[in-house]
């Protein structure tokens, strides 16, 4: 990427030949060197990595002090089981989403058949839902007691399980399908938007120089969708990485067991903390790769200089090929457990209607739109800044700002709680020793802290989209722009922000639906009698009482809509 | 730079403005007097309508976090300013691991001791059980003939292939385990798990109940549970079917007893309504809060003069386990590693 700061670069650089003369001056150099890439890179950057960073680092330091003792035990027994476990589960996700995501966003992007303005928004639908809750409601359809396998046994008259085969649900194939069925979404949404943001004269030409719609896919689009597509698939990855409930139901232990295990079984949270940093690095080398990937493969796209789209009218068995697909997905991801749940909700409705979901469902709401807007800023900030300075600084920050994501979302929690615990005695004593009367808990006591850990969890998925985003857009458009005095805001606001507005809009979608259905953080941070959705399933859920959860899982996928619709259309509209 | 200021200030303001909504209500909270702040990992709707009748009682609001996870680190964190006043715990470990961890205060026994007998109370009186459980053994009516089982009997060569239990890990089971190191020493449990294990009819998974569920279905002949969910499943519609093919089954009826866990609740170091909470506990520990626990969650009330329910009586008496908590308590580690080394549910 070329740097478009000149102006302050050639103003420092007369010092530094004069230094580079001397070989004794190296170490020096280079320290100057770190301090001035430093001080050249934006503060508000480091500023706003740094503060999501934080519970990283008191992961870390936590998993310095401990000694440690229950890692060996766990490293001596259980660990390798764990970790075979945990790579084969994330592996068996990624190939399903990549089969489910990439063809749905294509075909969705680019073609025109039977009902796929009804595909277009409700193929997003299955994101609304907590995967504990679809693995609830197939466990229910599915295992041995299930409804399927009854109906299959009567018909054919075996008594036992030895008399014939049945798909074992409780697996780690079992968990890959619920999460992938869950979280397609991530990579079908970044990369239908990274498709329908392709400049459609580069399909236009492949085709003119006799390439078929397949080759043209597979030689124009798709590596142009690459950004995207490792974006979705990174999130996808480091969501299965954290997920416990689902694994933990399907009695798949993996490393969030071992996480879990130090911690509460062991009472080593220090072990835990240890375990959670690992999964972390693993995360970072998975990003680093990726970058280092992307790097000489400069995807960048002229501005769409034409109106022209890209539509594959589909006739005859395409046709129906396509519609059967984009149907089967929605119906295995989400009609089929929603039917589920709400016959639940209807046979149990006198128990479970309660006045104070609407309640619930705004406190959700509230706190998900504010994470949505806070991290979308906040994302928007850092990747504008990366642009503008390209910078090992800059990226680092950004990278750092990621990582949140992939730390079990009660460990996690623990991250946040302890810096904000910490700022509260210290605010408390301030007041206590200023002769006022102590403040009480208003940092880690309050929506505050549940708000806080969201934005550290899910703004990896704005700076991932935003990033790919980014990306695409020429870099003779900044040039063109500074040529004629543009300032940097206007050019954020003016030039890029239009150009990336699909994809922010689809961040910010993912981040509301998804801090709609967060439970971790909701559950230990909240203030007394405090109850959003996600927490109120998971009372009755934590007691596997699905029927008494149905109302409120459904209410979950509802209040998801509202923004869904809206943003859906405004993709689609520009 | 502009822009970035423009930023900051949008998400600061977003922030603060949540934090400021949320600071009026604790400043609310810690200006009334008359409540009780109780930090729960029970669930909300199974203490909720007992906490009712404590307000309805003595006019003291009941407020109430739930949460499996994290609370002890939630409390411990939040230090002198916590607002907790009670903890309610699902079982005895907690209760010793709040202790150990210097979290809980000793408070007045004196009201609860006629109440619950003293090998339910801490010595130091920094905690107090409220209810109790047995670790039965649910048995196929239609395959299991013999009514006398004892723990040890699941580990034998006629039960290959026949057992349902959840994680090993779970609570439940590590108390029972934990109970057996403290009878039979580690080298013993550990051949008996293995046993166990050997014998299981699939991996560990699921809840005490959805193993009555398996013996229903055929898969298996016996599992364990704690003797409440046979009440729980008896009165809810769709799973009495379940309940009905089983047997409930009190082991070691002939030697030392059936093991017993307990919930309880202790008050926190730095309870900031104290006297409501010690009122909250001695209410718990009353007989009328103890008829709730019987009738509405099928438990064994801790006070001597309350009757178990109806249905619950149905099932018999039985011998408990006589072993002091403290003394499983203080093996539960080992339990967690004999766990992970016969590798129970992988």
């Amino acid at each position: 990427m070329p740097d478009l700061a000149l102006g302050k670069h050639s103003a420092e650089s007369p010092n530094s030949p004069a230094i580079v003369k001397s070989k004794s001056f190296n170490s020096i150099y280079s320290v100057k060197a770190f301090l001035r890439s430093f001080k050249q890179a934006k503060l508000s950057s480091l500023l706003v990595a740094t503060i999501m960073a934080t519970p990283l680092f008191v992961l870390a330091l936590l998993a310095m002090i401990g000694d440690g003792e229950s890692f060996q035990h766990i490293k001596q027994t259980v660990l390798a089981d764990y970790i075979i476990n945990t790579v084969l589960l994330t592996f068996f996700v990624a190939v399903l989403v990549l089969c489910i995501g990439v063809p749905l966003a294509w075909l969705l992007a680019n073609c025109e058949f039977a009902g796929k303005r009804f595909f277009n928004w409700a193929l997003v639908l299955p994101l609304a839902m907590p995967a504990y809750i679809v693995a609830y409601t197939y466990t229910d359809l599915l295992d041995y007691a299930g409804p399927v396998q009854v109906g299959l046994r009567q018909w054919f008259g075996w008594t036992s399980p030895q008399d014939y085969w049945f798909f074992e649900i409780r697996s780690i194939g079992g968990a890959a399908v619920m999460l992938a069925l869950v979280l397609y979404p991530y990579v079908y949404l970044m990369t239908r938007a990274s498709f329908l943001e392709q400049n459609a004269n580069l399909t236009q030409a492949a085709r003119m120089l006799g390439a078929s719609p397949v080759k043209s896919f597979f030689k124009v689009s798709l590596p142009l969708a690459r950004a995207a597509i490792f974006a979705g698939t990174a999130l996808v990855l480091m969501e299965t990485i954290a997920d416990f409930a689902t694994v933990n139901y399907f009695a798949v232990s993996t490393l969030t067991t071992a996480v879990y295990d130090t911690w509460l079984g062991h009472y080593d949270l220090a072990s835990a903390a240890k375990l959670s940093c690992l999964m972390v690095l693993g995360v970072l080398s998975l990003l680093m790769l990726e970058h280092a990937q992307n790097r000489n493969k400069g995807t960048s796209n002229d501005a769409k200089s034409s109106v022209l789209e890209i539509n594959y009218r589909l006739t005859g068995w395409k046709n129906w090929a396509a519609f059967s697909f984009c149907g089967l997905v929605l119906l295995l991801a989400f009609l089929i457990p929603a039917l589920q749940l709400a016959l639940y909700a209807v046979n149990y409705f006198d128990q479970i209607w309660s006045s104070e979901l609407a309640t619930f469902a705004k406190n959700s709401f509230v706190i998900a739109v504010i994470t949505a807007f806070v991290a979308f800023s906040l994302a928007l900030l850092l990747s504008h800044n990366q642009r503008m300075k390209s910078h090992a600084w800059q990226s680092g920050s950004l990278k750092l700002a990621s990582t949140g994501y992939a730390i079990p979302g009660t460990v996690l929690a623990i991250g946040v709680l302890i810096p904000l615990t910490f700022l509260d005695n210290w605010v408390n004593d301030l007041m206590v020793y200023a002769g006022y009367s102590p403040l009480g808990l208003v940092f880690s006591g309050t929506v505050f802290a549940i708000i806080c850990t969201h934005l550290v969890r899910f703004t990896a998925i704005a700076n991932k989209s935003l990033e790919a985003s980014y990306q695409k857009i020429s870099p003779s458009l900044d040039m063109a722009a500074k040529t004629l005095g543009t300032s940097e805001r206007k050019l954020m606001w003016r030039i890029h922000l239009p150009l990336i507005k699909r994809s922010g809009l689809v961040a910010a979608l993912l981040i509301f639906v998804e801090s709609m259905k967060e439970l971790p953080a909701a559950l230990l941070l909240r203030p007394f009698d405090f109850h959003t959705l996600p927490t109120y399933v998971f009372q009755f859920a934590s007691d596997e009482q699905l029927e008494l959860a149905s109302l409120g899982a459904i209410m979950i996928v509802l209040v998801g809509l509202v923004p869904l619709i809206f943003i859906n259309r405004s993709i689609d509209h520009q | 730079m502009k822009k970035t200021l423009v930023f900051s200030i949008v998400a600061l303001s977003a922030s603060l403005l949540t934090g400021c909504f949320g600071a009026k209500e604790t400043e609310q909270t810690a200006a009334e007097p008359q409540i009780v702040n109780v930090y729960s990992f029970r669930q909300d709707f199974l203490i909720q309508p007992i906490l009712d009748k404590f307000t309805e009682e003595t006019g003291i609001t009941t407020k109430v976090i739930f949460a499996k996870k994290g609370l002890i680190e939630r409390i411990e964190r939040e230090g002198k300013y916590s607002p907790a006043d009670v903890v309610l715990t699902s079982d005895f470990n907690k209760l010793l691991q709040l202790k150990s961890e210097g979290l809980t205060q000793t408070f007045d026994m004196s009201v609860i001791e006629s109440d619950v007998p003293a090998k339910y109370r801490d010595e130091q009186g920094h905690w107090t059980a409220l209810t109790k459980r047995a670790r039965n053994i649910y048995a196929s009516k239609q395959n299991v003939t013999d009514q006398d089982i004892n723990y040890e009997d699941l580990a034998s060569e006629s039960f290959k292939g026949k057992i349902c239990t959840r994680s090993g890990k779970h609570p439940y089971n590590l108390g029972l385990i934990a109970s057996m190191v403290a009878h039979k020493g580690e080298a013993e449990t550990k051949a008996w798990l293995q046993g166990v294990k050997d014998n299981l009819a699939r991996k560990p998974q699921g809840n005490d109940r959805a193993q009555v569920k398996a013996i229903k279905e055929g898969l298996c002949d016996v599992s364990l549970g704690n003797s409440y969910y046979f009440g729980k499943m008896l009165t809810n519609p769709e799973q009495k079917p379940w309940a009905d093919a089983v047997n409930i089954l009190f082991p070691n009826q002939s030697n030392r007893g059936s093991h017993i866990n307990v919930s309880g609740a202790v008050i926190a170091k730095y309870s900031p309504n104290k006297a409501n909470g010690e009122k909250l506990i001695a209410f718990l520990a009353s007989e009328k809060a103890q008829q709730a626990y019987a009738s509405l969650n099928m438990e064994y009330p801790v006070n001597p003069s309350v009757q178990p329910s109806e249905l619950v009586a149905s099932w018999g008496e039985f011998k408990e386990d006589d072993i002091p908590l403290t003394e499983v308590a203080k093996h539960r580690t080992t339990a967690l590693k004999l766990v992970d080394e016969v590798k129970y549910d992988l």
